[in-house]
């Protein structure tokens, strides 16, 4: 381990990478896809699970769907420790405001409180977040906030690395109107396409379905993922 | 958003873009969109054809430098003109696309530019082959190309079956490359199609405002 350290500030000084696997010096990426629908009464997310550090798959079980709220979940792309570092600092934040207002915060508050931070930081993130859940005022919202810190409400979110091979799909499928299994095959559908291509993303898929009566979660294993392509 | 307007003067011209061909019983559908950019911010044409004709029942798109792209067309265009007359017969499908590769792969260092080989011929019939960058050649049954095929990967791997008719690849093809121009901003303007087929080939194009329309989100 010693002589791997060694090699590892040589080959940062040099720049050749023979001597040492690249994930020994790769930062812990989620590349990753991730994707929320709204629909009349909520919302679905939706998020792959694999964590890599170059080449190895350091986790590939990961839960990047990450609760803020009771109410209010956030889908994380990006660098992880970036990633979590923000949703912890957002979760207490809110959690304090909360208790503040005496009443549950809305979805719109949790995704500012994700915006300031990521636009404020923009230099030192790379954090792609998308933010769902439900609230009493305007029901289910969908929220992103792409790296860089721009923040707009869409009805369908996508993110991650993955995300670019799904645009298609997501553009000629969605219809609005859609009710929650619609929103669940929807999303399992577009995560299982994007994992098919992306190398980053993959391992099982990750549903969550969040309304007023509560956050109900599901995982759709490898064996059980649609079979939408031919190959 | 940039903070110099006048970057495009100095970028090469590409061809980022979107291109696809799909094969079926009895012939190819092929198709590609009309744009052709500098530097990402200027539309040096708008109503390119990026569908050459190489010969009569073989066609290629072009990706990538369209400097690149059109001199290799050009100089495939004339071998392939010379071997179909030595042959004294139509050229394969396959020679066409291996005359491509030699180009590709010897000048790899100097050449940028992607290629799709389409059409029919009288041994293997319709047939597709995707040369791609560095000169790999595979033959598919249907294969995208150029910057804005990524945003379609997932839309042609779930939408793609087959055994479809002439009309559903036109159909295939025209929303892939649709949805395509909507995402990728070096893709746009009409959408050029050709099938060609063993009575010969023809050529349609779609103006914008008669490309299928999908929910906007």
């Amino acid at each position: 381990m010693a002589t791997a350290m060694a090699m590892n500030r040589i080959q940062h000084l040099t720049g050749s990478n023979n001597l040492v696997p690249d994930w020994m010096s790769k930062e812990v990426s989620t590349g990753t896809t991730i994707m929320a629908v709204e629909f009349d009464g909520g919302v679905v997310i939706g998020a792959d699970s694999r964590t890599t550090t170059g080449a190895y798959i350091a986790n590939r079980v990961t839960d990047k769907l990450t609760p803020i709220h009771d109410h209010i979940y956030c889908c994380r792309s990006g660098s992880a420790a970036d990633t979590q570092a923000i949703a912890d600092v957002v979760t207490y934040q809110l959690g304090f405001h909360s208790i503040e207002l005496d009443e549950p915060p809305l979805v719109q508050t949790a995704a500012n409180l994700f915006k300031e931070m990521c636009y404020r930081y923009r230099e030192e993130l790379m954090a792609g977040i998308i933010v769902a859940g439900w609230d009493k005022r305007r029901g289910g919202q969908v929220y992103t906030v792409p790296v860089g810190g721009m923040l707009v409400r869409q009805p369908v979110s996508v993110g991650g690395s993955g995300s670019t091979y799904i645009y298609g799909y997501v553009d000629s499928n969605y219809k609005s109107g859609m009710n929650k299994e619609e929103c669940l095959r929807f999303t399992a559908g577009a995560l299982s396409l994007a994992m098919e291509r992306d190398g980053s993303s993959g391992g099982v898929v990750r549903l969550a379905s969040i309304s007023e009566e509560g956050v109900e979660r599901r995982v759709i294993l490898g064996n059980e993922l649609p079979k939408i392509s031919r190959a | 958003m940039s903070s110099n307007n006048n970057e495009w003067r100095s970028a090469a011209v590409s061809t980022g873009t979107t291109i696809i061909a799909v094969r079926y019983d009895g012939g190819v559908v092929i198709g590609s969109d009309s744009r052709a950019s500098m530097g990402g911010e200027y539309v040096s044409s708008r109503v390119i054809n990026k569908v050459v004709q190489v010969h009569d029942k073989i066609f290629c798109c072009m990706s990538g430098s369209l400097a690149d792209a059109q001199a290799v067309t050009n100089a495939v265009i004339h071998k392939l003109n010379f071997h179909s007359m030595q042959m004294g017969e139509p050229p394969l499908v396959q020679s066409a696309a291996s005359i491509m590769r030699e180009f590709c792969y010897n000048h790899r260092d100097e050449l940028s530019a992607g290629f799709i080989v389409a059409g029919w011929d009288r041994k293997k019939g319709a047939q597709v082959f995707d040369v791609s960058m560095g000169g790999m050649v595979v033959e598919q049954e249907f294969t995208i190309g150029g910057s804005g095929s990524t945003y379609i990967y997932g839309y042609v791997d779930a939408k793609f079956k087959p055994g479809m008719t002439r009309q559903q690849c036109v159909t295939f093809t025209t929303n892939a490359i649709t949805l395509a121009m909507d995402r990728d901003n070096v893709s746009g303007g009409v959408v050029h199609l050709a099938v060609v087929t063993e009575s010969g080939a023809e050529r349609q194009l779609i103006p914008g405002n008669k490309l299928p329309v999908f929910q906007r989100i």
